[in-house]
């Protein structure tokens, strides 16, 4: 299951929304990459993906491969669209 | 005695006994490991009990830094059950039978490195969160005690290299009563934590850690940086004079807050703060402002790498605006160019930067720049008291078109059914003697006036406030500032302008009961002078007040004047505390 969205948020992926992004993430079972730039890193890791460093308008896709992928998917494309508003 | 000199970062004076705090250097020794199950679980016991002791501090940040401060140790909390930054220390400890301190080193250390190569001042600062938290768990793993600040009995003065967001968060403001670092500086965590509780500081000394050990004396001074380890009888005394003074005056001032900003005889003037950020809100409200005379918005400009967006924009605006209320908040359009370059603007360098390109000018001539923010200030307008305010005015052509913007912007977002405040105040600062000249026919075309001191001396009596050569000549009690100022207040009020000053001389204690008697209706200063100018404004009557300017109307040398404002002010003083 995955999905592709762009980041809204003046702040980008930075730490505040990583962490919001890291606790989401955390909920689900399934393991959780976001992909990037041409890499894929660890969604369930706060460095990973503020090391990124991702500012508003970059595109990136979510994969979750697990029991509940499509719920996990789903949440956090919606988080991201919210502008991680928790 | 040795006399030191360092930032100051929380004024106060203070004469007390030093406690170095040893972070024994952590030496950190890369070995081969037999047994990487027990490596393993050394680690993660290690991790373990540094969450532990974060939660700790970060109850105890709760109590005494609030909500806000404590949130940081949150994210600690979070950096330690990084499931990457685990897995990676752990293959590293399983495969290449790494001792966890060294490999725990060596994934830090990439990701303090990927930090600190960002282009983005706020994610640097991770950086350091992450070597915080590594030098725990490196530290537990190592068997080295971590200071524990709050568990010091006696009153001491703490001296290190530089503190930890973790140490400062500990530290209790009833038993450390300074802080001297070698590192940081104003902006520094350390100085902010050590402002809100309260705590004198100095920061930047360098060596201090080498300069003093614990057990010394020392008496030193936050608000002017100086320092002096194994102070001699008689500075000690001198030391503890001027703190017994400080605490009287910080109480005498105290007492003002709430009192309103009247003469003795019952005229009111704003007292209202000069702020760069809405980082400054804090200090606003802790010295009791009535409202913002001067938000200068080029720091946001400054401080970022590119262009400030609309939206990031309106958020600083919007927050100021909602926290101070009805108080009234004048912004003041970006002031760039001269003294205050912007890199990712490209303005090109001149011989005359103060007389070139910069402010309105720049403004007026890339609209899109300028009615992006005057879009951010109308929107925010909708939350506060907003007044726009126009820098380096010098025309009324300048004013009419910049009035033009405001009003297609405003035009622009009621149309697209955005909500703006019925009714913005428009002033111009008066810091071009041409402005000042015109006084009268600007005030016509707009609401209020702003002296902006800084600039109209400059640009009254020629003088680049910046070259050293011609510095003494830069001059505040000049006849012919002074001058212009009273045409500038007298001119506005008679075309039903309020005049309000910023700039230095709109908080110099000696100025004010001459701009007062001159009938300036708003004085905006640093937040931190408003008590202290309460004081004085509660002080005098108008009349006395108008009599100084008489004397001073009769001077023709500002020695003469300076003399006039220095005698008054002291025979208010000995008539006050006889």
């Amino acid at each position: 299951m995955q999905k592709t969205v762009r980041i809204l948020n003046e702040e980008g992926f930075h730490a505040r929304p990583a962490g919001v992004f890291v606790k989401k993430a955390s909920e689900f079972s399934s393991a959780i990459e976001v992909q990037a730039n041409g890499t894929t890193k660890n969604g369930k890791s706060i460095m990973a993906l503020m090391s990124l460093g991702l500012a508003k308008d970059a595109e990136i896709t979510i994969t979750a491969k697990g029991a509940d992928e499509a719920a996990a998917v789903d949440a956090l494309v919606d988080l991201v669209n919210r502008k991680f508003q928790a | 005695m040795t006399t030191l000199s360092g930032k100051s970062a929380s004024s106060g004076i203070v004469v007390g006994r030093v406690l170095v705090l040893q972070t024994a250097p952590l030496v950190i020794k890369r070995d081969t490991v037999k047994d990487t199950a027990v490596e393993i679980r050394r680690f993660q016991n290690a991790l373990a009990s540094a969450k532990q002791a974060i939660r700790l501090v970060r109850e105890h940040a709760l109590r005494t830094l609030g909500e806000d401060k404590a949130a940081i140790f949150e994210a600690h909390i979070m950096l330690l059950e990084d499931p990457e930054l685990i897995e990676e220390v752990e293959a590293s400890i399983r495969n290449d039978k790494l001792n966890a301190s060294a490999a725990l080193q060596d994934v830090s250390r990439k990701f303090i490195g990927i930090f600190e190569a960002m282009d983005n001042e706020y994610m640097r600062e991770r950086a350091a969160d992450v070597r915080d938290v590594s030098d725990r768990v490196l530290r537990t793993l190592a068997g080295i005690a971590i200071p524990d600040l709050s568990t010091i009995q006696d009153e001491v003065v703490i001296v290190a290299h530089d503190l930890s967001p973790s140490e400062t968060a500990t530290m209790n403001p009833k038993k450390i009563v300074g802080i001297l670092t070698n590192a940081g500086g104003k902006t520094s965590h350390t100085a902010i934590v050590a402002r809100t509780l309260e705590i004198p500081a100095v920061l930047g000394l360098k060596r201090i850690t080498n300069d003093c050990v614990t057990g010394d004396w020392v008496a030193f001074d936050g608000e002017t940086g100086q320092v002096i380890v194994s102070p001699d009888d008689a500075t000690r005394k001198q030391f503890l004079d001027r703190r017994a003074k400080y605490l009287r005056d910080k109480v005498e001032l105290q007492a003002l807050i709430g009192k309103p900003n009247e003469t003795a005889d019952g005229r009111v003037a704003q007292l209202v703060g000069n702020i760069g950020s809405p980082q400054d809100l804090g200090v606003l409200k802790k010295y009791d402002a009535t409202g913002v005379g001067l938000y200068r918005t080029e720091f946001l400009f400054m401080e970022h790498s590119k262009m400030p967006t609309e939206e990031e924009q309106f958020v600083a605006y919007k927050t100021v605006l909602e926290a101070l209320g009805p108080k009234p908040c004048t912004i003041r359009t970006l002031d760039i160019g001269g003294d205050k370059p912007v890199p990712y603007m490209n303005i090109p360098k001149e011989d005359n930067p103060f007389l070139g390109y910069r402010a309105i000018r720049y403004c007026l001539d890339h609209p899109e720049i300028f009615r992006t923010q005057l879009r951010a200030l109308l929107r925010a307008s909708a939350f506060g008291s907003l007044r726009i305010m126009f820098p380096m005015i010098s025309s009324l052509e300048e004013l009419l078109a910049a009035k033009e913007h405001v009003a297609a912007v405003r035009a622009e977002l009621e149309a697209a059914k955005i909500t703006v405040a019925p009714h913005v105040p428009v002033g111009v600062m008066i810091e071009i003697p041409s402005a000042a000249l015109i006084s009268d026919i600007l005030a016509q075309n707009c609401e209020f006036l702003s002296i902006g001191t800084n600039d109209l001396i400059q640009y009254t009596v020629a003088v680049d406030r910046l070259n050293e050569s011609v510095q003494s000549l830069y001059d505040p009690y000049h006849p012919g500032v002074l001058r212009l100022i009273q045409m500038v207040i007298e001119k506005g009020h008679e075309h039903g302008a309020k005049v309000s000053m910023c700039g230095e001389m709109g908080g110099s204690a000696l100025h004010l009961p001459l701009l007062l008697g001159m009938g300036l209706d708003e004085f905006s200063m640093a937040p931190t002078s408003i008590l202290r100018a309460r004081s004085q404004l509660r002080s005098w009557t108008m009349p006395e007040a108008r009599e100084i300017v008489k004397q001073v109307a009769k001077c023709s040398r500002s020695a003469e004047i300076e003399a006039v404002l220095i005698e008054a002010c002291d025979r208010k003083k000995t008539e006050r505390s006889p």
